[in-house]
């Protein structure tokens, strides 16, 4: 299993998104997302900014993926898509079923990203002779879920990635919420969301925090940790954890859980006690409020479940 | 233009069909269709029964299965695709890649129309499901502004259908997971947007409170009405925030009968009228004022305007009693 980095979902400065990813570029993650995948008002960093961060990080060893946008409802969004698609070097990340649709024609390699509604094995598989080689799991999926795509029909001929650690990407809106909270129209939204470099917080009238409202994109208030759940993705064959970033830490994050996977395969180190010990020794039961795995364990998404809890399923 | 109405059950479906419906859509009693809710929904027994009846009176009758079966279950699903074949019924509402396959290669003459659930927006995903599995018709989410919608019925390779009245879900659907994060049932996997044995209303002193598996999704004065507890319409507080408020959107209805006449001339082909779960009463009152609407534009559609008490009636039956033009309005959006 290998450590991958997904899309920035923020509207972060260039000068910010630049310093990002000069980190990522010296870390130990392989994967690399990017692009922007929620709104095309985000003008901070271009197509050819990316492009250019996208062959930086290469000539750095990483592996890169161009990530697409979710929602595409205007003729100018698929025209930036397409050239996505046809940057000559790079496969992308489908994030919606029109980016299937070209890239298949033009014969590009493509990743499905967590937004496209891939629910059983039979599905993927046509998927993948339309060109998919990776996909990874749409979030409110289980553990369970993900045994039965593997073991139904054998071995997949696609990779499989699950988002291992961030905010989850929970629904995609046409109307921009960051905007409405600012009282501005979405037309003249002055790229407001820029102001909250991990979304707004939304919190119930009993100060549960609940949701995340970034641009036309909710997520979840809680960032799922699937730390615990490594060692059995290992012994399913999940070929990649994929980190939502939200922080330099997660860089570290990321290069940290990259060796500690380097360390399973080379050394005797038993792979339970390295993942659960070395990354959750810090962890109180008071995180559980700010985490979450309940969907990888069937149940509702926001739940989170110490191991020393399991629930009974 | 045709005139497309729900019908959770027997009684529905009469209610529609004798108010003037072109055709109507509905679903079998299992988690086939994303509207399982108990008491709803037809066996296959009355399922035949219905397209009896709805033939019978030379209308259509189009059996949603807008689910995404779950991993080693397709065949399941596939059943309902053999069930609604062998009825000759008029078309199949589907949104999983499985099943438009299945359907296309063993029915190859049965229509499919795609989903909302399959939440395709634009000309790249409709000429994909086009392609693969020649499709004749998409529903589209109810995301796109009516210049959006007129922009791609123009280049659109299969008939469009849009949401004309009832419930509005702001998100693009199919890609929302809020009410599973909440409940752990998924509306994509046969379960309901915000299921009702989820639900809880409770009294506290001088307020009311709405929760959703024990989340308060709302709370208001004891006099004040709450709408159904879905997550994207509750009252949250936001960060820096003091006061509890609609940070997504408010309990409303969705109404375009003021855009009957754009919808048309764009040549949108079926209107879609909301509701499976609601009342033999409101799918009939819908219907009445819907067909009354069409009819009175396309007899004359120079002078077509909104009559007061078409307004009068919707509202009723609508959400919070408010209606809205949703992401057709860009304002809105």
């Amino acid at each position: 299993m290998k450590i991958s980095l997904a899309p920035i979902s923020y509207c972060w400065s260039k000068p910010n998104v630049e310093a990002f990813y000069q980190h990522v570029a010296l870390s130990d993650i392989d994967t690399v997302y990017l692009g922007e995948t929620v709104c095309s008002r985000r003008r901070e960093v271009k197509f050819n900014d990316y492009l250019e961060l996208a062959n930086m990080l290469k000539s750095h060893g990483k592996h890169v993926v161009l990530s697409t946008m979710a929602l595409i409802e205007a003729q100018s969004e698929l025209n930036e898509l397409k050239r996505a698609i046809d940057n000559g070097d790079f496969s992308i990340e489908a994030n919606d079923m029109a980016a299937v649709h070209y890239a298949h024609q033009a014969k590009v390699p493509f990743v499905c990203g967590p937004t496209i509604n891939n629910y059983n094995r039979t599905s993927l598989d046509l998927l993948h002779r339309k060109g998919m080689y990776r996909f990874v799991m749409p979030c409110e999926l289980s553990q369970q879920w993900l045994s039965n795509v593997i073991n139904y029909g054998g071995k997949p001929a696609f990779e499989i990635e699950v988002l291992g650690h961030g905010y989850m990407p929970l629904a995609l809106s046409a109307r921009c919420f960051t905007a409405k909270h600012y009282r501005l129209p979405k037309d003249k939204c002055q790229t407001i969301c820029q102001r909250h470099s991990k979304g707004l917080l939304a919190q119930t009238q009993e100060s549960q925090p609940l949701l995340r409202l970034n641009g036309i994109q909710t997520q979840s208030a809680a960032q799922v940790n699937l730390i615990n759940q490594i060692p059995q993705m290992l012994d399913m064959g999940i070929d990649y954890w994929r980190i939502s970033p939200n922080k330099l830490a997660d860089i570290t994050l990321g290069s940290d859980l990259a060796h500690a996977l380097e360390q399973v395969k080379t050394d005797t180190l038993n792979k339970e006690a390295l993942f659960t010990k070395q990354f959750n020794d810090n962890k109180s039961v008071s995180a559980a409020s700010h985490h979450c795995n309940g969907y990888w364990l069937g149940l509702p998404g926001m739940d989170y479940v110490l191991e020393s809890n399991p629930p009974r399923l | 233009m045709e005139l497309l109405c729900p019908a959770g059950n027997i009684a529905s479906l009469k209610a529609a069909l004798n108010a003037g419906a072109d055709a109507v859509y509905l679903g079998l009693k299992d988690d086939t269709n994303a509207r399982s809710f108990a008491g709803l929904n037809f066996s296959p027994l009355q399922l035949a029964q219905a397209t009896k009846l709805a033939h019978g009176q030379g209308r259509k009758v189009f059996l949603t299965l807008n689910t995404f079966p779950k991993p080693g279950q397709e065949h399941r699903w596939y059943q309902a695709v053999d069930l609604a074949a062998q009825l000759e019924m008029d078309a199949l509402i589907v949104a999983d890649l499985s099943l438009l396959d299945y359907a296309h290669q063993h029915y190859p003459h049965l229509t499919l129309h795609l989903s909302v659930q399959a939440s395709a927006t634009n000309l790249g995903a409709l000429s994909f499901y086009k392609e693969a599995f020649n499709i004749e018709r998409a529903v589209l989410p109810r995301v796109l502004s009516i210049k959006q919608v007129r922009d791609l019925a123009k280049v659109s390779p299969v008939e469009l259908e849009v949401f004309a009245f009832g419930s509005l879900c702001i998100m693009a659907e199919g890609r929302c997971h809020l009410s599973s994060y909440v409940t752990g049932q998924s509306p994509n996997t046969g379960g309901s947007c915000s299921p009702a044995n989820h639900v809880r209303w409770q009294d506290d002193g001088n307020d009311k409170l709405t929760r959703l598996n024990d989340v308060l999704i709302d709370k208001a004065d004891i006099s004040q009405q709450l709408g159904y507890p879905v997550v994207c319409k509750g009252r949250y507080i936001a960060e820096y925030d003091h006061d509890a408020k609609y940070l997504l959107e408010s309990p409303t209805s969705l109404n375009t009968l003021s855009l009957l006449p754009q919808l048309a001339q764009a040549g949108i082909k079926s209107l879609k009228i909301e509701g499976r779960q609601r009342s033999p009463a409101y799918v009939s009152q819908v219907t009445q004022v819907w067909r009354s609407a069409i009819d009175t534009y396309f007899a004359n559609p120079e002078s077509f305007c909104e009559q007061p008490q078409w307004a009068q009636v919707l509202a009723k039956v609508s959400e919070g009693q408010i209606t809205t033009l949703g992401a057709y309005e860009r304002q809105w959006q």
